[in-house]
């Protein structure tokens, strides 16, 4: 992909929401290092560098830890997941039981819309695909 | 090379207002009630305090509001948010600006009262407008409790670390509380109560977190070597450390490793003392699993084994490492950035003048605040003697 961040009108955490709005999860990764970073900046958070490119990560990760909020109007998993190309993020599990979410578990990202806007999520790996 | 600020600057007076409930006074009213016995204690006057150190959760202009309220006219001030940690940090700011001469009595404050005046919905919402978190807020964690949730969970499953472990903090906490006239919540406690009280965010329940009280304290500090002429007892400050790596817990690269590691290390160096050295640790524990963090990574421990170190009494009344010896902020007191009274419990201690609850050998001790989620971490090593 092109390298967006040489634009100095350009934002990274605009370009990110608009890319997920279109149904497309796409993260930053610094020519000068090589590693990928999340959340989105306008420098390499490794290196320093501002040459980032975007790139279209797997979808796939990992549970690194997880917790269930115990609310009112529901409880929900509130989880850290490590992608397979390094950066960890925020997220939640879905279409399981959030008593079945665990640590290490594999999981596979995808882009549901929660009041009204595109969120990222994840849901459990299909048996037999790690 | 770094300089070195050991034994600068010495606590004198200390002071605490509106602990609990304070029946709906304003923060600027129990903090200058705090102040004022603060000073006092410390044998000076308002007018000779040229020197002021303050934050707030929600006003950016706290400073110069409490100068202005006061009556104070600084000749140095500084209102770094450093979180929970601040007061602690603020030693190393303070030590600085004494050393440089910019100041000779600098007050350091805190008060807030969100349990007779909780914040409105609106003032909730505003905190988290000032601060956007673009990349967590949408997955609705409940923090701080689920930031501290994915680091105990984390811890568990690494370390075998247990809830029941976690849960001892939490009674520690309370037996030291019952020992404590000032202590919010003095009713026994037990391993079970803590497991079986209601859930927030798993695997913390309501007794692995701490309390929302009201409160203020406050403390001045001054040049080490005018001390003694202005109180009987001053705690010298020996070595400070202050560290953060990140302000999201999605971004702690390890989550079972804090800054800590960072703080204590130049604590220790600055101190010249060790882990073995320290007489009773004053720890942060906004959850039960802060204390078991910062006791590994300050070095009293391996990482993963401090749910074990603490068990067999060894932080309750009596053992051989007295910890959060006031009650902390699980069975204390705990009006958000609660670091202040780390501060003022140590000199209390290292004074003699703890009543029930006096340790018997209080030499040395180490203070360790922590601010936002295992964000910022700041260490300082106190003692009656140079």
């Amino acid at each position: 992909m092109a390298t967006l961040s040489t634009d100095p009108a350009f934002s990274p955490e605009r370009h990110y929401f608009e890319q997920l709005a279109q149904g497309r999860f796409t993260i930053p990764r610094c020519r000068a290092c090589a590693r990928a970073h999340f959340y989105p900046r306008a420098l390499c958070p490794h290196c320093g560098a501002d040459t980032l490119d975007w790139i279209a990560p797997s979808g796939r990760g990992e549970i690194y830890s997880t917790t269930i909020v115990r609310s009112k109007a529901g409880d929900y998993t509130v989880c850290l997941v490590d992608l397979a190309e390094g950066p960890r993020m925020m997220s939640r599990v879905v279409d399981t039981p959030v008593e079945s979410v665990r640590i290490g578990m594999p999981v596979t990202a995808r882009i549901d819309t929660v009041d009204g806007a595109p969120l990222l999520v994840f849901v459990p790996e299909p048996e037999g695909r790690a | 090379m770094t300089r070195s600020y050991r034994g600068a600057i010495a606590v004198l007076g200390t002071g605490m207002a509106g602990l609990g409930d304070c029946g709906g006074r304003s923060e600027q009213e129990i903090i200058a009630q705090a102040a004022h016995r603060a000073v006092a204690a410390s044998g000076l006057r308002m007018d000779q305090i040229d020197g002021i150190i303050t934050s707030s959760l929600t006003s950016p202009w706290w400073v110069m509001r409490m100068a202005e309220y006061l009556g104070i006219r600084p000749r140095f001030s500084d209102s770094t948010m450093f979180g929970g940690s601040s007061f602690i940090a603020d030693l190393k700011v303070a030590a600085m600006a004494i050393e440089a001469g910019q100041c000779d009595h600098v007050l350091i404050c805190y008060g807030a009262n969100p349990r007779s005046v909780p914040s409105s919905t609106q003032v909730n919402q505003m905190r988290a407008a000032l601060d956007p978190q673009p990349y967590e807020h949408p997955y609705k964690p409940f923090n701080p409790v689920s930031s501290y949730a994915l680091a105990a969970a984390r811890h568990m499953h690494q370390y075998g670390t247990t809830r029941r472990q976690l849960a001892e903090v939490a009674v520690a906490a309370r037996k030291w509380a019952q020992l404590n006239p000032d202590a919010f919540l003095r009713t026994p406690l037990t391993i079970d109560d803590v497991l079986d009280a209601k859930m927030i965010s798993d695997p913390l329940t309501v007794r692995d977190c701490c309390l929302v009280t009201d409160g203020a304290g406050a403390f001045v500090v001054t040049r080490a070597d005018r001390a003694r002429d202005l109180h009987a007892r001053p705690i010298y400050v020996l070595g400070t450390g202050h560290a953060h790596w990140h302000r999201q817990i999605s971004c702690m690269p390890d989550v079972t490793v804090t800054p800590a590691v960072d703080s204590g290390r130049a604590a220790f160096a600055e101190a010249g003392l060790a882990p073995a050295d320290i007489d009773i640790v004053e720890l942060y524990d906004a959850f039960t699993i802060n204390p078991i963090l910062f006791l590994e990574d300050l070095g009293f421990c391996a990482k993963g084994e401090g749910g074990a170190f603490i068990g067999g009494g060894r932080i309750e009344p009596g053992g051989e490492l007295p910890m959060n010896t006031n009650g902390g902020g699980l069975s204390f007191t705990h009006p958000g950035m609660y670091s202040i009274f780390l501060v003022i419990e140590a000199v209390t201690q290292l004074r003699r003048e703890a009543g029930e609850r006096q340790v018997r050998q209080a030499d040395v001790a180490l203070v360790h605040g922590n601010g936002g989620v295992l964000s910022s971490q700041a260490t300082a090593i106190l003692s009656h003697s140079l």
